[in-house]
């Protein structure tokens, strides 16, 4: 047992029903009891989804404990069949089921004979893996499932496209600025004349994977998810894949690099590296930012790094070789991405970090005290508590971090954006400290004159208490009213029935 | 509940259209309930014994909670734990001493969860023995999603709570919200005990209604601290505030020989006025002036009553509020299609269910049929066909029918907001009314319709 309040990674199935709602046309039947459908709420709260979420949940009760699903997750694969009409039904286990130790894969089999959708199983498991890896696993069996598919049914195109095109894996739903990575992606590509063959998992369709070894190569740029799947494309299509995270101009520019490599040994005759010129000295601004005075000034300032792989490597490199920052300590909660880390950030800061215990992360930075941290939400709260200022760089996180103007992580629109929220999380931070010094920004004494200064009107300890425990901002509001009410009354006692009195007369 | 005759409800059966459907529908794992009950219960510390996925739960849906170093934690369950590879009275000793080291409660709550069912862990038996060896009380309750629905994760820790009345030495009460309860009246009527979670001002704002009644109240479960617990004897009465109190009720009754007194619940001005009338008449006093009192409130809800006046609802139901809520709101002027509900305890809810009955009479509407266990992939359907002025329900479905123009209300806002007694009337109309005043106000935006999709 570990004790725990806060985790960097959900279980298992939040990952597997990310993609699955991902895709166009999928449903994910839950295999789970009451209450464990809250990925719906998240979905539609965070990502403000307009359609409701193909998720629903064959429900686990007392009766299924006592003797099994026997019929209902066959019945309920059947008439999610028949209501929605989907492509595909993903049965997918959870914490609770998978101590059942049901014959799951049975259920699958069975309502498949009767479904027109294709149902699969998800093979996920609970204690094993975390969110990021079911959800790399997940898009793998699919995209497995359905080349096999293809393959028996002689539907299978292995031709390449006439003119080069990629496969961009890695767009899924409620995952830090997706939306607009891929929109940033997109761009690129058509810059570098590069068509997109197909992108996956998000608004896709099951049925163009069968498409998929169509394109050049594959880009992967989350290391979370997509990378079983290019493998797995690489092993079977001898298809080459671009993993390099396109974060930060530098990076931006290997990624580029490394597509210009692939085209190449394709013999197409490119050279990308004047459109990585033009774009790193003109079209991104971030570059030249680095080089002018303001950012002189935040040569050596203290930095740590926290989050997924993807986003703490790439952010460590931007402060590091981009800005000049001296990063104290980079981590990630990828506990099983360790290796890969540790190779990509090792000689960028002092000390590496691997851990998803947030205690030990608090702890740390309250013992390092950097100038500011880039991570989570929770190192957000962390940062709140230190008074230190701090930029939110990866998920987990909260609605805020799902912005409806065009925020990019990725690109050279992606690399404006992040220097801006570098910057502006320091000077903050300095402008706090020069505050502290030269005493706030305004020292005269507030002088408040409260109705009650001259009346007579007296506050018994049990009404005191009650209008301590309102909200401040609303407090003075509500010690007016109860005072107006009172005089109102001719009465010089404030006890707690007035108080409740007044409310009601309001 | 003894004074609920069986022809009554025979009667009430047969005028009440209840149905039961798939339940398959959306509703918050039972384990909220420590949101609410850490911050009521001050120096109690909650311990859910579960996953990851339990975890994954609370952190998303108390949001910022979160970060307020609560006086919760997860034991989260790892796979040596599932397979007995170690020992369960081990590890929970284990963290119970750390939570004792660093939080130094005076009780801990254990969560039992699904997990824990599944594996039969033996909380019950486990608790008293480490009890003993960590001289810290412990009290188990079993909230989990195989039986129960959200708010009755209260039900299971205050009847756990009410077992454990007796057995605490009495603490000096210094604070506010014991005097409230030694400034009741010294009474001529047996001991009368009030059960249900709600912040302490409404807790003292209904208590001073019942004082100007004459009725005094000795205690309440919960208390705001564990030490306060209420002594809760043979023969004293009992009435409940909360519509999903049924499991805390009967063990009231059967465990601790209490006197339930089956009354609507008070929510809404007719609410309140019939729950205190009803326990007056059991302690044999004649209520005054409750009359011109409910009308006052009437009177300040005048103008958002303008606003419903004639409006229709749909209750999705996830948290059981939905009988009481929607009786209000017929009594308010609107009209009910449908209540769904989580669970409906016909016998607890009885003196509710005949006053929906009475004031759908009243008010010359058909009383709404009642769905027990709803499926909302049906409900949305009948939603689409009926299309209701206003929907409350789930975050899950919110967003995607507001999209289609359907206005809705988050029906969990009416858990935590505070909705009881004369006083809170307004407040529940405020939430009601607030997706139509939103509304009015957008009225320039144009199409309500944002999706193409059905």
């Amino acid at each position: 047992m570990k004790l725990a309040y806060w985790m960097y990674a959900g279980p298992a199935h939040i990952g597997t029903l990310r993609i699955a709602s991902s895709f166009k046309n999928v449903h994910a039947i839950m295999h789970a009891p009451l209450g464990d459908d809250y990925f719906n709420v998240m979905r539609s709260m965070l990502e403000r989804k307009r359609d409701f979420t193909a998720v629903t949940a064959s429900v686990v009760d007392r009766h299924v404990l006592a003797r099994g699903s026997q019929e209902k997750v066959v019945n309920n694969i059947n008439r999610k069949d028949k209501e929605e009409r989907p492509d595909l039904v993903i049965l997918t286990p959870t914490c609770t089921s998978s101590i059942l130790q049901e014959d799951l894969q049975n259920f699958v089999n069975r309502a498949s004979i009767e479904t027109n959708a294709d149902v699969l199983l998800a093979d996920v498991n609970h204690y094993r893996v975390n969110e990021m890896q079911a959800a790399d696993r997940t898009l793998e069996q699919i995209i497995q499932f359905y080349l096999n598919k293809a393959q028996k049914n002689n539907q299978l195109k292995t031709s390449k496209t006439l003119k080069p095109s990629v496969n961009i894996i890695g767009s899924f739903n409620l995952a830090f600025h997706n939306q607009h990575d891929i929109a940033e992606l997109k761009r690129l590509m058509s810059d570098l004349k590069i068509t997109i063959n197909s992108i996956i998992p998000e608004g896709a369709s099951v049925q163009e994977l069968k498409d998929l070894p169509q394109a050049w190569f594959n880009l992967v740029p989350y290391r979370e998810v997509g990378l079983l799947s290019a493998q797995y494309l690489q092993k079977e299509f001898n298809m080459p894949f671009v993993d390099i995270t396109p974060m930060g101009v530098v990076e931006t520019a290997n990624c580029i690099r490394q597509i210009q490599y692939i085209l190449q040994s394709n013999s197409l005759n490119v050279n990308f590296e004047s459109y990585i010129d033009i774009q790193t000295r003109f079209v991104s601004q971030s570059a030249w930012f680095s080089r002018s005075i303001d950012c002189q000034n935040l040569t050596g300032k203290k930095a740590v790094v926290f989050g997924d792989s993807t986003h703490s490597a790439a952010m460590t490199k931007i402060l590091t070789k981009e800005m000049g920052i001296n990063v104290i300590w980079a981590g990630t909660y990828c506990k099983y991405d360790r290796a890969w880390f540790e190779r990509e950030v090792g000689d960028l800061c002092n000390e590496i970090v691997i851990t998803d215990d947030h205690n030990l992360i608090g702890d740390l930075i309250a013992k390092v005290e950097p100038a500011v941290i880039f991570g989570t939400q929770m190192e957000r709260h962390v940062a709140k508590r230190l008074n230190i200022p701090c930029g939110v760089i990866s998920a987990p996180v909260h609605i805020q971090n799902f912005p409806l103007s065009y925020r990019p992580f990725f690109g050279y629109e992606g690399a404006n954006q992040i220097a801006d929220l570098i910057y502006n999380s320091f000077t903050l931070g300095m402008e706090d400290h020069l505050l502290e010094i030269f005493g706030g920004h305004d020292t005269k004494e507030v002088l408040s004159i409260g109705l009650s200064y001259d009346s007579e009107i007296t506050w018994n300890i049990e009404s005191q208490a009650e209008l301590q425990k309102i909200p401040g901002f609303v407090r003075g509001k509500i010690k007016r009213n109860t005072e107006k009410f009172a005089q109102q009354k001719n009465l010089n006692l404030i006890t707690l029935e007035v108080m409740y009195a007044a409310k009601e007369a309001a | 509940m003894d004074n609920i005759k069986s022809a009554v409800k025979e009667e009430m059966e047969e005028k009440l259209n209840f149905n039961c459907e798939t339940g398959n529908y959306h509703t918050f794992c039972p384990i909220s309930c420590v949101a609410w009950l850490y911050q009521k219960i001050q120096d109690s510390f909650f311990l859910v014994i579960g996953t990851k996925t339990c975890g994954y739960f609370l952190q998303n849906a108390l949001g910022v909670m979160i970060f307020a170093e609560p006086r919760y934690a997860m034991a989260e369950l790892e796979e040596g734990d599932i397979s007995a590879q170690l020992s369960d009275f081990e590890e929970l000793k284990r963290l119970c001493l750390q939570i004792k080291r660093d939080r130094n409660p005076s009780v801990i709550f254990w969560i039992g969860t699904c997990t824990t069912e599944i594996i039969k862990m033996d909380l019950e038996g486990i608790a008293p023995k480490l009890e003993a060896e960590i001289k810290l009380p412990i009290v188990v309750a079993r909230a989990n999603g195989l039986d129960y629905a959200f708010t009755q994760g209260e039900d299971t820790v205050l009847a756990a709570l009410a077992q454990r009345s007796n057995q605490i030495a009495i603490t000096a009460k210094d604070d506010v919200g014991a005097k409230v309860f030694n400034q009741s009246l010294s009474s001529d009527h047996p001991p009368l005990i009030l059960f249900g979670s709600i912040p302490d001002s409404v807790v003292n704002q209904l208590v001073f209604e019942l004082n100007k009644q004459g009725v005094s109240v000795s205690g309440w479960l919960p208390s705001k601290r564990y030490s306060e617990l209420p002594i809760i004897n043979e023969g004293n009465f009992v009435c409940g505030v909360n519509p999903y109190l049924s499991r805390t009720a009967t063990t009231l009754m059967r465990r601790k020989k209490c006197k339930l007194i089956g009354a609507p619940f008070p929510i809404g001005p007719d609410g309140t006025r019939a729950w205190i009338e009803k326990i007056c008449k059991v302690l044999n006093i004649e209520p005054q002036g409750l009359d011109e009192r409910e009308n006052e409130i009437w009177k300040n809800l005048q103008d958002y009553i303008n606003l419903i006046e004639n409006k229709s609802v749909f209750f999705m139901g996830d948290n059981l509020l939905e009988i009481s809520l929607a009786r209000f709101l017929i009594k308010a002027g609107m009209v009910v299609f449908e209540i769904g509900i989580p669970y409906m305890d016909k016998r607890y809810q009885g003196a509710e269910l005949q006053l929906l009955q009475q004031t759908c009479k009243e008010k010359k509407i058909p009383i709404p049929i009642i769905i027990e266990k709803p499926d909302n992939y049906n409900q949305v359907d009948r939603i689409r066909e009926i299309r209701p002025d206003l929907v409350i329900t789930g975050m899950a479905h919110a967003n995607p029918l507001e999209a289609r123009g359907i206005n809705t209300k988050w029906s969990v806002e009416f858990t935590f907001a505070q909705i009881h007694g004369f006083t809170n009337a307004i407040e529940v109309l405020e939430l009601v009314t607030r997706p139509l005043r939103r509304n009015q106000n957008l009225e320039k935006l144009g199409s309500q319709h944002y999706t193409d999709l059905r």
